[in-house]
């Protein structure tokens, strides 16, 4: 096996390719290199899930396989080392004919001009496969990443339920074997003249890799790297891969606090973080789609650190902190302190997150968010706050409330946390937070929402949070009827 | 014969490959050795004269082979179909951002899209004009803007009890279609051009591939197997795309593939238009209209395109079910320094019906009456009011039957009145409803374009290869044609294949538009079969002496008076007897004719009707919105195939309120479009659909001879989804906010402005 092979499982085969491009993406070995054109691009920037693939990992806890859902357009190659990949031309029934997925789909005409169709029919098959009785709430989360243009999505849920009708026959062992048929012990390091892949397994390799690389492009998700080759026609000279390294990829709850490593998912940090805090649930609900988050990391997007990255406000207000590195060496700096302009922050050449922290609830704190967006499903928030509300009897002993969308950097609403606190929590406290945030932002007008609105948008959603906290509105038009 | 196909909800003839996942697209064909890739450079200007395009970096780029300019197109440089003012490659103008300047071949798509990046041009910029309202003050026009005049509309005004002049306005909408534009052109000999194309009309990409490339019609084929979406999207716009890839592909000498990234697509290629309308009502204290005047401000963008007929089609639509008897409509067709705007489903119907939609709504809200009561007083008449605007008259009303029924089946009183009272004691959350009706005019307004053709063979075993000039986009067509096909040979539907649209084969063929196809290749293609039918059944008569009544063919068997025989068994016969076993159809559509001069005459076959009552629910602090609950009644007459008809009804639905709630163009003051991606472009996803939503179809057998008597569905259903638009009005218009100034989309954002506007009032 030549320095520049990997190796990985397709649909049940172990594939050995040479990568001749590091950031050649899934989507373009599949369609261009190997023919294989089931899978389709709709957007080329995780947006539309017409390249929806179904990546099969050893699951890190239980020894098991775990099943995700990832967009192939924005998926490098490299990234599938030891990994399986199923698309939709590895589906098949009991019989050879089709999947219970895919024969549900023709049941119950769920495709009509059907470029989408094997984008659906992949998270679909991820549903069928980890929910054996999902409700339309889960059904429509599980596919809140695949953009229909025909159907209306009727008979897509339809064919949602109804696919459970048939089994197939999945082994999970057989998926294991192979699996660990393909595992690398060592590092993956790919050089293609002057252009480097590095996937470490440790994290003092990967410490090491980018003291002597300040310059490279670490890789995480890349969920926005993608788009830097897909869009910008970028070419990355080193890129260094956190989803390899161990103890980035490790998740555990502190006495105090949660420790998320720096690579794990969104998803999965997601989940103990709504564990935590049941008030972040819609949150992280819309965060981005079931294949952004799963590919994408808590880290990435902190460390990207968009004025419109939706964990910020929340993590904010949790007091969250982040451990960093660089070398040898950890720091720990505040989420509030990291961030200094329109991404500028504070992390030095070759210092990278190592773990983010995030504060266990206590009992008596309200936390809560609101994302404020054209469309409730994988968009970017025009507008989105979170709060923490600590109340001694009517008054306030502790108010935080963090923004993102109003200004070049998430942050605090001070003077609104300063009109709040050690006040009545009351109307009339409302209506002067609600003055001091036109005094604490002046955002700007953009495709997503207009200055002025965003700021009338922004003042309601503190109206609402006090409502909500009052038990006045205990609905939003996403849970009502539903 | 017996229909035995036809009617039956059969799945979609791809359904299958398209789960698997082996249905080809254009882009999944084999590609041919030597094949390059373009990408094409696009003006980052809205209007400027260039002085100089320095490409010395796009060619030096890595792996380019060549680029075209205007200079190097050989014949003619427009692709526009109806006025040519559409450069295929902009010639010393720009006229909006994303415009192509000049097209770039390289060994990988990659490679194309990166040097098509690295041109410098020099702009001499000139002031641009971005909105309609902008074009009107400075009569910058596409084509003459339009007057239709019925009645005394200003006596009518002067004299009516009530009178509301107001101005309202929405917005256009990408198709996005999943599938982008994309074309792969191939050389063939003797200075032949094979385009594989994805175009809802492949007659006119041949016609201007062969205008561009100086070849005539017979040297050029174009062939489309399917389309991933196109919803008009790719009606007149794929020319543009399959006569790029064809000239470069000409001057090269090699095999050629445009695919369109998805922001280049949404930038590069046209919309739907968006209205700015100003209206004058008169009305009595039930809110009959006396006369309206109504003055239309479409966007056109840079050029002509189809701006003419899409806002004809306005103009006839802005009665919607409603008879106005004293009316005038003028319409502008703007010149703005945009993408020009193009066909998308509907074609100004949609806008039309907006238009006489919120003057109902504002009247019924200005009165303080339930706009259902407004709508129903002003309803079209069976035998009297009957009347169009536009003199032809209405013959098929059904619309009162439809509201009936969709009434009493939604429960729209009772809930009306229990939303009435879940507002009065919610504070935030507050509730709408809303019955709209639809009356859509089927055929093209063009009456030339209402013709067909269709081409069968039967082979010696006895199944049928099928091909007519309509092109599958994903609406069910070819299998809807097929079922026609096999009842009228006596075949079950696995004997009977459908291939691409292939200009070769079915010549001349009108766009798949105007939710046309399966009426018109429907009928060529049952003439096509009969013709095969009748020979054989006289083949049949004189081979076993009986007479032809006594021989029927039905699930592939043929019946000759008493003996029974495989149907494959008598084809074989006919053949080795020397009858010819293909032949063409061909259709014209009967009864139309209009003038297109004084705007009069009957430019439709016949209407197609429905009705939506949606409820939704509004955060009146954040604007935030949610359908509740659908019901629709809708008229496809004697469906072809019910499931199919579903799918485009509940489809249409969902787009028109994606429409009109969340899908927002958004430009800049430099016209640059910032909306130009799904990241950016909201389109509906599936939580956005009701979770309560219920469809019927009205049990209707079209009164003309049309296919089955079957109606056209295509595009009627989108415009149910104005319902959920009044809907939201009904939800935040209350006491101390009767008219809310909403504009759609309603967006949170517009929601809260409209309630901001109306508050301050």
């Amino acid at each position: 096996m030549s320095m520049n092979t990997i190796r990985f499982v397709l649909n049940g085969n172990i594939v050995e390719t040479e990568v001749a491009d590091p950031t050649r993406t899934v989507l373009q070995f599949l369609r261009d290199d190997l023919r294989m054109t089931g899978t389709k691009e709709g957007c080329a920037e995780g947006d539309c899930g017409a390249c929806t693939v179904v990546v099969v990992e050893v699951d890190r806890r239980g020894g098991g396989v775990e099943l995700k859902t990832i967009n192939s357009c924005i998926q490098f190659l490299p990234t599938l080392d030891g990994k399986e990949l199923l698309t939709v031309e590895g589906l098949h029934g009991k019989d050879g004919g089709l999947h219970p997925v895919q024969q549900a789909m023709v049941d119950q005409h769920g495709s009509q001009c059907g470029f989408c169709t094997p984008g659906f029919v992949m998270s679909l098959y991820a549903l069928y496969r980890t929910n054996p009785d999902p409700s339309r709430q889960e059904i429509d989360d599980a596919l809140a990443g695949n953009l229909c243009r025909c159907t209306g999505y009727r008979p897509i849920i339809a064919a949602a339920r109804s696919m459970y009708d048939a089994s197939d026959d999945w082994d999970a062992q057989q998926h294991l074997d192979v699996l660990h048929e393909v595992q690398r012990q060592g590092d993956l390091e790919l050089e293609v003249g002057r252009r480097r892949f590095f996937a470490p397994r440790g994290v003092a390799a990967f410490a090491a890799l980018y003291a002597k690389h300040p310059d490279a492009t670490i890789l995480a998700g890349g969920t926005d790297i993608g788009l830097w080759v897909t869009k910008q026609h970028r070419e990355l000279e080193t890129v260094i891969y956190t989803g390899r390294v161990e103890e980035l990829l490790e998740l555990h709850t502190a006495d105090s606090h949660l420790e998320i490593g720096g690579a794990v998912s969104i998803a999965a940090a997601a989940a103990a973080i709504v564990e935590q805090y049941p008030g972040l649930d819609e949150l992280f609900r819309r965060f981005a789609s079931p294949p952004i988050r799963n590919a994408g990391t808590l880290g990435g997007n902190v460390a990207n650190g968009s004025p419109i990255g939706d964990s910020m406000p929340a993590l904010m207000v949790l007091g969250a902190s982040l451990v960093l590195r660089r070398g040898e060496k950890e720091r720990e700096v505040g989420l509030d302190d990291f961030y200094h302009d329109y991404q500028v922050n504070d992390l030095q050449p070759g210092e990278f997150v190592a773990r983010i922290r995030v504060p266990r609830a206590r009992a008596g704190v309200r936390v809560a968010s609101h994302k404020w967006s054209k469309r409730f499903d994988q968009d970017i928030s025009a507008v989105c706050t979170a709060y923490s509300l600590e109340l001694d009897g009517d008054t306030v002993a502790r108010f935080r409330m963090a923004c993102g969308g109003m200004a070049a950097t998430v942050r605090h609403a001070e003077r609104c946390e300063a009109a709040v606190n050690g006040a009545h929590w009351s109307e009339a406290t409302i209506d002067r937070a609600c003055a001091a945030l036109a005094e604490d932002f002046t955002p700007i007008s953009d495709m997503r929402a207009s200055a002025d609105i965003r700021l009338v948008a922004v003042q309601n959603l503190l109206r609402r949070f006090w409502l909500e906290s009052r038990g006045e509105v205990d609905e939003t038009v996403y849970t009502y009827g539903r | 014969m017996a229909a035995r196909a036809v009617g039956k909800p059969l799945p979609h003839d791809s359904a299958h490959l398209h789960v698997s996942g082996t249905a080809a697209y254009t882009d999944d064909l084999p590609e041919p050795r030597d094949l390059l890739h373009v990408a094409v450079g696009m003006s980052t200007v809205a209007h400027a004269r260039v002085r100089n395009v320095d490409l010395s970096a796009v060619r030096a780029a890595k792996g380019v082979v060549d680029v075209c300019t205007a200079a190097d197109i050989p014949g003619e440089n427009n692709y526009g179909s109806i006025v040519k003012d559409d450069p295929l490659l902009a010639d010393g103008l720009v006229q909006y951002v994303g415009q192509p300047l000049f097209a770039v071949a390289a060994e990988s798509v990659e490679a194309a899209r990166k040097a098509a990046l690295l041109a410098t041009v020099d702009y001499e910029e000139l002031e641009a004009i971005l909105d309609p309202l902008t074009a009107v003050k400075k009569q910058s026009f596409v084509l003459p803007s339009e007057t239709l005049v019925r009645g005394d509309p200003d006596a009518a005004l002067a004299a009516a009890p009530h009178r509301l002049r107001r101005r309202i306005a929405h917005g256009g909408q990408d198709q996005f279609y999943l599938e982008g534009h994309i074309a792969m052109a191939l050389p063939q000999e003797d200075g032949g051009i094979l385009v594989y194309s994805s175009t809802q009309h492949p007659d006119e990409v041949q016609g201007i591939v062969a205008h561009a490339t100086q070849r005539q019609a017979k040297d050029i084929v174009v062939i489309c197997r399917r389309m991933g979406g196109a919803f008009g999207g790719k009606e007149s716009q794929a020319a543009l795309i399959g006569c790029l890839a064809a000239i470069v592909a000409d001057k090269t000498g090699r095999p050629c593939k445009l695919r369109l990234d998805r922001d280049d697509d949404m930038i590069m290629t046209g919309k739907r238009h968006d209205f700015v309308i100003d209206y004058d009502v008169g009305f009595d204290d039930d809110g009959r209209i006396a006369g309206i005047d109504f003055e239309f401000a479409a966007r056109c963008g840079m050029s002509a395109d189809l701006s003419g007929p899409v806002n004809d089609r306005a103009m006839f639509h802005c009665d919607n079910a409603y008879f106005l008897e004293n009316v005038r409509i003028l319409s502008h067709r703007c010149k703005t320094n945009t993408v020009s705007s193009t066909a998308f489903r509907g074609f100004g119907g949609p806008q039309g019906m907006f238009a006489i939609e919120s003057v109902i709504d504002d009247i019924a809200r200005t009165l303080g009456k339930d706009p259902l009561s407004v709508r129903r007083a002003n309803f079209y008449g069976k035998k009297e009011r009957n009347v169009t605007h536009y003199q032809q008259v209405i013959e098929d009303n059904v619309i009162d039957d439809i509201f009936d029924q969709l009434l009493a089946s939604s429960d729209y009183e009772q809930r009306r009145k229990e939303i009435r009272a879940f507002n009065a004691g919610s504070k935030v959350l507050k509730r709408g409803i809303a019955i709209t009706p639809v009356k859509f005019g089927i055929s093209f307004t063009s009456t030339l374009l209402n013709q067909a053709g269709a081409l069968v063979h039967l082979y010696k075993d006895g199944t049928v290869l099928l091909n007519h000039g309509g092109t599958e986009m994903g609406q069910g067509l070819y299998v809807k044609v097929a079922q026609v096909v096999a009842d009228e040979l006596g075949i079950t539907m696995d004997r009977v294949l459908t291939t691409a649209a292939d200009t070769s084969k079915v010549p001349n063929a009108s766009a798949t538009a105007a939710s046309s196809g399966s009426d018109m290749n429907g009928k060529a293609a049952q003439k096509a079969a009969a013709k095969i039918r009748k020979r054989i059944t006289e083949f049949a008569a004189r081979e076993y002496g009986v007479s032809e009544a006594e021989i029927d063919f039905r699930d592939n068997v043929a019946h000759i008076a008493d003996r029974i025989m495989d149907f494959p068994e008598l084809v074989r016969l006919a053949w080795a007897n020397r009858v010819s076993l293909s032949a063409t159809g061909y259709y014209r559509t009967p009864k139309i004719n209009y003038d297109r001069t004084t705007f009069s005459g009957r430019p439709f076959y016949y209407y197609a009707y429905g009705a939506a009552v949606t409820e939704v629910v509004v955060d009146t602090l954040t604007g935030e919105n949610r359908v509740l609950r659908t019901d629709i009644l809708h008229d496809c007459g004697d469906s072809l195939n019910p499931a199919i008809d579903l799918g485009q009804v509940e489809g249409g639905y969902v787009q028109g309120v994606g429409w009109l709630t969340s899908e927002e163009l958004w430009w800049n003051d430099k016209g640059e479009l910032g909306t130009h991606a799904p990241s950016t472009y909201k389109i509906p996803t599936c939580s956005d659909l009701a979770p309560d939503f219920r469809v019927a179809f009205l049990q209707n057998a079209n009164r003309e001879k049309s296919i089955y008597r079957s109606k056209a569905v295509g595009e009627p259903p989108l415009m149910l989804g104005l319902s959920a638009f009044f809907a939201l009005r009904d939800a935040i218009a209350d006491g101390d906010r009767p008219l809310p100034d909403l504009h759609a989309p309603a967006t949170p954002e517009a929601i809260l402005r409209g309630m901001r506007i109306a508050a301050d009032e």
